[in-house]
């Protein structure tokens, strides 16, 4: 299959790259890896005539920590998400979360901007970003805002972001020393979508839930901050009264599409399994 | 939508052409260079038969349009063996080792253990298996191709060996 005819632009500096999509207006889309935007063009999902390749780019590279928050460029790719010692040590869950994206090819190549900008509801690093309340900063010919992670998805491939804006970086608030964390993913295979997946950061005191914050892959429009799940945990020392209340929670907010993964209830049920899975393991690394 | 001018260096070689940026590297390499190694299996992103070397690292390239590919470093299976056609260890090791049946999945199997092996010269089982997670065989039930990479490895560590 061959993607539609398109016009190349190669910017080398942020501004020239918003100065362009501001421009080319509706006609342009930006480019970053090209792993979800490349099998769309492919199929005539997205016919852009203008492309604007952020890869030259040094403006969006980087892990960085400053003042107790992470800030990650937006082409940084999942490779190098996986490679940093830096966030091995303050938020190990994002390792653990973009290990279970697609493969080593594909990891190399695709960026965690494009995965969290992209809008897909399969996609895995929107909902623990979510879960970790990142925010995203999006740089158009205005300036600079941030906008939190849990407001920027309305809808499949409707998310915060207006035409001629990037998003630049993404940034993190680094979780207690001693959190616990876990990302849970139903695949059928590898390189496949979630079939649910979960994301869990919880801190404890003396065997008693103090925090946690939950969020869901793939089972909705958008990813889902369950937001009362993570209520349902706190003050509890994860009995099963507690733990099967988060699920409870979760799965009520859970709404699949049936498709080929399996019909509704069983991916609502998935949901469940992986949020139950994903407390026993965060709660089981707390410190 | 005017073609561009593309330069890349491909197995040591620097090549240029004229050629539109929606033009997929697969097709480039294979159409244009006429380096019909890598394999289109999927056209998806799947199945890893068009695994190519790209700066040091493996990459997908039928999910890469050639104008991403502009000025990069390109090492494909044809560059794997010696410039006098002696094989590469991890190529006489699949040869050793059965690790090909039908051969369509074997360019871009090795050309990404070729990579893997830079990555981590002496991988465990486990390791080789999610190194290798990207690329799809249908015939040989992945086993002989471990034991080839492992084998390679060995083979690799021993040279290195004998060189010091
Ligand atoms: C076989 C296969 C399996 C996969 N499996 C998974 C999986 O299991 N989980 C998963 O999460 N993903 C998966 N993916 C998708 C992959 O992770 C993509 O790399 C990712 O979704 C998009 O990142 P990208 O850098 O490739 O972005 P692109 O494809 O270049 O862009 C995606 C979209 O985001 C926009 N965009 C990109 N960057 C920015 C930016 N900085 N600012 C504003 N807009 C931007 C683009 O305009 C485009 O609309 C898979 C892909 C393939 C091919
Ligand atoms: S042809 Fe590229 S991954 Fe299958
Ligand atoms: S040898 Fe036939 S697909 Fe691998």
């Amino acid at each position: 299959m061959i993607p539609g005819a398109f016009d190349y632009h190669r910017p080398a500096s942020l501004g020239e790259a918003i100065t362009l999509a501001n421009e080319l207006g509706d006609d342009a889309r930006v480019l970053a890896g090209g792993h979800s935007l490349i099998p769309m063009m492919k199929l005539r999902m997205a016919v852009p005539e203008h492309l604007i390749d952020l890869a030259d780019i040094d403006d969006l590279k980087g892990i960085d920590e400053r003042d107790g928050t992470l800030q990650i460029g937006a082409m940084t790719s999942q490779a190098e998400i996986i490679g940093s010692g830096l966030l091995a040590e303050r938020c190990p869950i994002l390792r653990e979360t973009a290990e279970q994206i697609a493969d080593p090819q594909i990891r190399n190549v695709g960026t965690i901007g494009g995965n969290v900008a992209n809008g897909d509801p399969g996609n895995d690093m929107p909902a623990l970003m979510q879960a970790l309340n990142a925010s995203y900063a999006l740089t158009g010919a205005g300036g600079t805002r941030e906008v939190p992670a849990r407001n920027f998805y309305e809808a499949a491939y409707f998310t915060a972001l207006e035409p001629g804006e990037v998003l630049s970086a993404i940034h993190i608030p680094i979780p207690p020393a001693g959190h616990g964390y876990a990302y849970e993913k139903q695949k059928r295979k590898v390189g496949d979508y979630a079939t649910a997946a979960a994301a869990v950061l919880l801190t404890m005191e003396g065997g008693v839930c103090t925090s946690a914050s939950i969020a869901l892959t793939n089972v909705g429009d958008t990813p889902l901050f369950a937001e009362a799940a993570g209520a349902a945990l706190v003050g509890s020392a994860f009995d099963e009264g507690a733990v099967g209340a988060a699920v409870s929670a979760a799965e009520a907010i859970a709404s699949p599409a049936e498709d080929g993964r399996g019909p509704v209830d069983f991916r609502t049920r998935v949901a469940g399994v992986m949020v139950r899975r994903a407390i026993g393991r965060a709660a089981s690394r707390a410190r | 939508m005017s073609k561009m001018h593309v330069k890349m260096t491909v197995n040591g070689k620097p090549q240029e052409a004229l050629a539109e940026p929606r033009t997929l590297l697969i097709h480039f390499l294979r159409e244009e260079l006429n380096l019909t190694g890598p394999h289109i299996g999927c056209d998806t992103g799947h199945c890893g038969a068009c695994t190519v070397d790209l700066n040091g690292k493996s990459v997908k390239s039928c999910t890469m349009f050639v104008a991403q590919a502009n000025g990069a470093d390109v090492t494909t299976i044809e560059g794997i063996a010696a410039p006098d056609g002696t094989l590469h260890a991890i190529q006489d090791a699949f040869r050793e080792h059965h690790g090909l049946q039908c051969g369509f999945c074997t360019p871009g199997m090795i050309t990404r253990a070729y990579r893997l092996l830079q990555e981590n010269p002496s991988p465990s089982e486990e390791e080789i298996r999610v190194g290798i997670s990207g690329n799809l065989c249908r015939c040989t039930g992945y086993q002989n191709i471990v034991k080839s990479i492992s084998a390679a490895a060995e083979t690799m560590a021993a040279s290195r060996e004998a060189a010091e």
